[in-house]
C-alpha cells in the first residue's frame, strides 16, 4: 500500500506543478489582455526587424 | 463581446458611384489623389504618404479603410503642455533619463489595422523603442527614449496620424497605470485545483462507502485533504466572510452570510470528523462551493473596460491651458487657473473655465454640452460657459470662474452625484434572508425531534442541514443569469454598466428622451434643396465653397452634395467664413454667397428663429434658393414609439433645443406625451426629480453633457452614442445608437430575466429539499453531498443559460 502513497504524493506534486504554473503566468500578465494577442500573432514580422519586448515594463 | 467591439467601424453612407477615401471611407470627390488612390483631404493623405514612406501600407491591407478622419488643424502650440514638467511628471508612469513610460487612452482604436500600426510607431520615429496595445482597454503603452523624442513629439505624432490620446484632468488625477485585478483569477485558480484534488483523494471514499478497509490509508487521505481545502477556506473564500462581516456589523444580513455560515459549518463538522477519526467530513463540497461561486461571480463581472461608466466633468476638460502673463504665452495646468487670469484659447481648443471674451471673436461650438451643433457667435466682452469648443480663430479670455465653480461643473455639486444608485435594492437579497430563516427553522425542528428520540443525531443533522442548504444555487442562479443576460445585451449594443441595472430596468415604467443626438442622428441630417433649380456647374461651385469651411452646416450640405452628384471641385478665391453669417468667395469669376437669411439678402428682417437650419444662395447677388437642414430621426425609432406608447408606458420628452420640431414629435408619440423644450441641464434634473416624487421607475435616455444630471437622477441611466468609443456621461448603461429602435425588447427581455431566476429559484429549491429530507434523518453522507452539491450548480447554471439565451432570441435579441 505504500506505492499508492509514494503515487499520491507524486500526483499532488505535479499538479501543484501546474498550480504554480498557473500563478506564474497570470503574473506575467497573460490573463490582463485575453484579445488583443490574438489579432496581433497574425500580423507578419518583417525579415530583420529585432524583439523588443524586454523593455517591457515589469509590473 | 468581442466581435462587436473589431466591427466597430464608422458608419458611412454608402452609395454607388461615390468615391471613398482610401485613408478614412468618407465619401469624397476626385480632386485629391495619390497613387491612384482618392482622399477625402490633405490630412488623410499625409498620413497614408507618412505610412507609405515608413513601408506601413500593410495598414490598409488588414482592414479596409481603416483610417481616422482628423477633422481640422491643429495649431503648432495645442500640445504646449506637455512640455511643462509638472504635466509630465504627472503623465509618465517611469522616467529614468534614457528611457520614459507612458500610457495613453486611445478611443479611436477600432481595428486590426490600429494595432498593427500602433505597435510599429518605432518605424515612424527611432525615438520611440516599442509600444504594445491593449484592444480592449483601448491602451497603448509606449516606451521612448526622452533624449531623441520628446512627449510632445510623441502624442503629436499619434495625433497627426489620427489617434489622438485622451489626456484629461481624471487620468492624470488617478494613480499612474491602471491596475489589473488578478487577485480573482488567483482566488478561482487555487480554488479549482484544491477542489479537484480533494475530490480525487475523495474517489476511494465515494465508492467503498465510507469503508476503505486500509485504516492508514483512510486517514491519509482525509488529512492531505485538510491540508488541501486550508488555501480555499483562509484564502479563496475570505471575500465572503469580509462581506458577511461588514454586513452583520451594520445589522444587515446580506446574502454572503448565508454562504458564509455554510463554509463555516463545513470546515468546523469536516475538522471535527477527521481529527476524531469519525468519518471523512465534506470538504470536497464546501470547496466545490466556494469554486462555482467564484467562478460565477467572475462571469457576472466581466464588465467592459473600455468604456467608462462614472466619467464626471474632469474627463472631459484638457490638462493644460495657455496662460497669458505679461504678454507671454505660459503652459499651465488647468487646476491651478485663477479667477482674474487671462488664457489664449486656440482653434479646436476647449474652453476651460467660465470666461469673458476680451480680444477676438468668439465662434463657440457648444454640441458637446447641450448637442446642439450649431456654433454661437460671442462678441468681446460676453461671457462664454466652460466646455464650448472655439471653432475660429485664437482669442484671449479672461477668467471669471475657476473649474470647479463654473457653470457646467456646478451641476456635480448636486447631491445626486454623491449618492449610489440600487444598492442593495435587489430582490435576491430578500430571497436570501427568508431562505435563512426557513433555514434554521427545519434545523431548528430536527434538532427539537431528535433531542427526545436521539440526542446524539442532534449535532450532525443540524450541520447537514447547514451544509447541504447552502443558498449558492440561489446565488448562482442570479450571478449566470445576469452574467448571460448582460452579454445578450452586449451583443445588441447595450452595454450595461453592472447586473444590478437590469433590475432596475424591469421596473421601468417612465420613459424620458432627450431629442438631438438621442432620437436624431446627432451628425446626421436631412438636406433638402428649395428653389431655382441648380445647375451641375453651380452646385460644383457651392461644393467648392462649402468644402473650405469648418461650420457644422457646411459639412452636412458637403456630404450630401458628395453622395447626391457626381461633383467636381473648383478653385474659390478670396475665401472668408463670417462667423455667425455665413460664407464668401469668387468661383470662376462669380461671387457666390451662403448663409442666413440676412447675410444672403440684407434684409433686416429675422425669419422665424426655428427656422434657423436654413443656408440660404446667392450667385452674383442673384438669390437663388435654400437648403433646409433638419433633424434625421435614427432609422426606426418612430416604430419604436409606437411599440412602447400602448404597453402602459409613460412618455416624456426633454430638449433642450427650441420647439421647432414640437409638432414633428407629437405626432411620433401621440397626444399623451409630455414634450418640454428649451430645458437647461437643471431642468432636466429636477422633471426627473418630479416624476421619481410621482413614485415612476424613471429610464432616462440622453447623449450630451447636459443630459448628465438626468441620467444620474433617473432610475436607469441610458447614455446613446454614435460611435461607442465616444465620451459619454455618467451612467448605467451605453447603447449604440443602432440600438435605440430595439429599446422595447430591451425592458422585456430585462423582465424575462426575473422569470428566469424564479424558476431557477423554484429548481434549486427542489435540490433543497431532497438534501434537506437527508439531513434531517441524519443521513446525509459525503457521498450524497458530493453528488448534490455539483449536479444542481452545473444544472442550474445550464438551464438559466440556456433559459436566457431562449428568451433573448424569442425578444428578437
Amino acid at each position: 500500500m505504500s506505492v499508492l502513497i509514494l503515487l499520491i504524493a507524486f500526483s499532488i506534486l505535479i499538479a501543484g506543478g501546474f498550480l504554480i504554473a498557473f500563478i506564474w503566468a497570470v503574473k506575467e500578465g497573460q490573463y490582463d489582455d485575453d484579445y488583443t494577442p490574438s489579432v496581433r500573432m497574425l500580423f507578419d514580422d518583417k525579415p530583420g526587424s529585432d524583439n523588443k519586448s524586454s523593455l517591457l515594463p515589469k509590473q | 463581446m468581442k466581435d462587436a467591439l473589431l466591427n466597430e467601424t464608422k458608419t458611412q453612407t454608402r452609395r454607388k458611384n461615390t468615391v471613398q477615401c482610401y485613408h478614412c471611407g468618407e465619401a469624397c470627390d476626385r480632386s485629391i489623389s495619390a497613387d491612384q488612390k482618392f482622399f477625402c483631404c490633405e490630412g488623410c493623405k499625409f498620413v497614408y504618404q507618412l505610412l507609405q514612406e515608413n513601408g506601413l501600407c500593410n495598414y490598409y491591407e488588414l482592414s479596409e479603410r481603416p483610417g481616422i478622419k482628423v477633422r481640422g488643424k491643429f495649431s503648432s502650440q495645442r500640445f504646449a503642455y506637455l512640455d511643462n514638467d509638472e504635466v509630465k511628471r504627472k503623465l509618465l508612469r517611469f522616467n529614468d533619463g534614457n528611457i520614459s513610460h507612458v500610457n495613453f487612452y486611445l478611443p479611436q482604436m477600432h481595428c486590426a489595422s490600429c494595432i498593427w500600426l500602433l505597435e510599429n510607431l518605432h518605424t515612424i520615429d527611432a525615438g520611440i523603442l516599442f509600444s504594445k496595445s491593449d484592444f480592449q482597454r483601448k491602451d497603448l503603452f509606449i516606451a521612448f527614449d526622452p533624449s531623441k523624442i520628446s512627449l510632445r513629439k510623441v502624442v503629436e505624432l499619434l495625433a497627426f496620424t489620427g489617434y489622438e490620446p485622451y489626456i484629461s484632468l481624471h487620468d492624470a488625477d488617478k494613480k499612474k497605470g491602471r491596475k489589473v485585478n488578478r487577485k480573482k483569477i488567483f482566488k478561482i485558480g487555487v480554488a479549482g485545483f484544491c477542489f479537484m484534488n480533494i475530490m480525487m483523494l475523495s474517489f476511494p471514499e465515494y465508492f467503498s462507502s465510507g469503508n476503505i478497509g486500509n485504516p492508514a490509508l483512510q486517514k491519509v487521505f482525509s488529512y492531505l485533504n485538510l491540508v488541501l481545502s486550508l488555501p480555499v477556506f483562509f484564502y479563496s473564500a475570505n471575500d465572503f466572510f469580509i462581506s458577511a462581516w461588514k454586513g452583520l456589523r451594520q445589522k444587515w444580513l446580506n446574502i454572503d452570510a448565508p454562504i458564509a455560515l455554510a463554509i463555516l459549518v463545513t470546515f468546523g463538522r469536516s475538522i471535527y470528523e477527521i481529527t476524531s477519526g469519525s468519518g471523512a467530513g465534506y470538504l470536497d463540497s464546501m470547496s466545490g462551493i466556494v469554486f462555482f461561486m467564484l467562478v460565477g461571480r467572475w462571469f457576472q463581472d466581466m464588465t467592459y473596460d473600455s468604456f467608462s461608466f462614472d466619467r464626471d466633468y474632469k474627463s472631459y476638460f484638457p490638462l493644460g491651458v495657455t496662460l497669458l502673463k505679461d504678454g507671454n504665452e505660459e503652459t499651465s495646468t488647468i487646476s491651478a487657473l485663477q479667477s482674474g487670469d487671462r488664457i489664449l484659447v486656440r482653434q479646436n481648443e476647449m474652453i476651460p473655465a467660465d470666461a469673458v471674451v476680451t480680444k477676438g471673436q468668439g465662434y463657440i461650438d457648444y454640441s458637446f454640452v447641450s448637442g446642439e451643433n450649431t456654433p454661437v457667435l460671442k462678441k468681446g466682452g460676453e461671457l462664454v460657459y466652460a466646455g464650448g469648443k472655439q471653432l475660429g480663430a485664437a482669442i484671449e479670455m479672461k477668467v471669471v470662474n475657476p473649474v470647479e465653480q463654473s457653470y457646467i461643473t456646478q451641476l456635480w455639486n448636486n447631491d445626486v452625484f454623491m449618492q449610489q444608485k440600487n444598492k442593495d435594492k435587489s430582490f435576491i437579497h430578500p430571497w436570501s434572508r427568508y431562505f435563512t430563516l426557513i433555514l434554521f427553522l427545519i434545523a431548528g425542528g430536527a434538532a427539537l425531534y431528535w433531542s427526545y428520540t436521539d440526542s446524539s443525531k442532534i449535532w450532525p443533522s443540524v450541520t447537514a442541514a447547514l451544509i447541504v442548504a447552502c443558498p449558492c444555487s440561489l446565488l448562482l442562479s442570479a450571478t449566470f443569469t445576469f452574467g448571460n443576460m448582460q452579454r445578450h445585451f452586449g451583443k445588441n449594443k447595450l452595454y450595461l454598466k453592472n447586473a444590478s441595472v437590469i433590475e432596475a430596468l424591469s421596473k421601468i415604467d417612465t420613459i424620458v428622451f432627450d431629442k438631438t443626438g438621442t432620437l436624431t442622428y446627432s451628425a446626421q441630417a436631412n438636406v433638402l434643396y428649395q428653389g431655382d433649380k441648380l445647375t451641375n456647374h453651380e452646385i460644383n461651385m457651392i461644393y467648392s465653397l462649402v468644402k473650405e469651411s469648418i461650420h457644422p452646416l457646411s459639412r452636412i450640405i458637403k456630404q450630401d452634395l458628395i453622395v447626391s452628384h457626381p461633383v467636381h471641385p473648383l478653385a474659390v478665391k478670396d475665401f472668408r467664413e463670417l462667423a455667425g453669417k455665413g460664407l464668401k468667395g469668387v468661383v470662376e469669376s462669380k461671387q457666390l454667397r451662403l448663409g442666413s437669411w440676412h447675410f444672403i439678402t440684407g434684409d433686416g428682417f429675422l425669419r422665424d428663429p426655428s427656422l434657423s437650419g436654413e443656408v440660404h444662395i446667392s450667385i452674383d447677388g442673384v438669390y437663388k434658393g435654400y437648403f433646409k437642414i433638419s433633424n434625421q430621426y435614427r432609422d426606426g425609432v418612430t416604430e419604436m414609439i409606437r411599440t412602447l406608447s400602448p404597453k402602459k408606458y409613460q412618455l416624456h420628452v426633454v430638449s433642450g433645443d427650441n420647439d421647432a420640431e414640437k409638432r414633428n414629435l407629437q405626432s411620433i408619440f401621440g397626444a399623451q406625451a409630455r414634450i418640454m423644450f428649451g430645458q437647461s441641464p437643471q431642468d432636466k434634473l429636477n422633471y426627473i426629480n418630479k416624476l421619481k416624487n410621482e413614485g415612476r421607475e424613471v429610464l432616462m435616455l440622453g447623449d450630451g453633457l447636459n443630459d448628465a444630471g438626468a441620467l444620474k437622477q433617473s432610475d436607469v441611466g441610458v447614455a446613446v452614442s454614435e460611435n461607442t468609443s465616444q465620451f459619454t456621461p455618467a451612467c448605467d448603461a451605453i447603447l449604440d445608437g443602432r440600438g435605440v429602435n430595439k429599446l422595447h425588447q430591451f425592458i422585456q427581455y430585462a423582465r424575462s430575466g426575473k422569470k428566469v431566476i424564479t424558476w431557477s429559484f423554484i429548481l434549486s429549491i427542489l435540490y433543497n429539499i431532497v438534501g434537506l429530507s437527508f439531513s434531517v434523518q441524519a443521513l446525509l453522507s459525503p457521498l450524497i453531498a458530493a453528488i448534490l452539491m455539483p449536479v444542481s450548480s452545473i444544472s442550474i447554471v445550464t438551464f438559466v443559460t440556456l433559459a436566457t439565451s431562449f428568451s433573448a432570441k424569442n425578444k428578437g435579441l
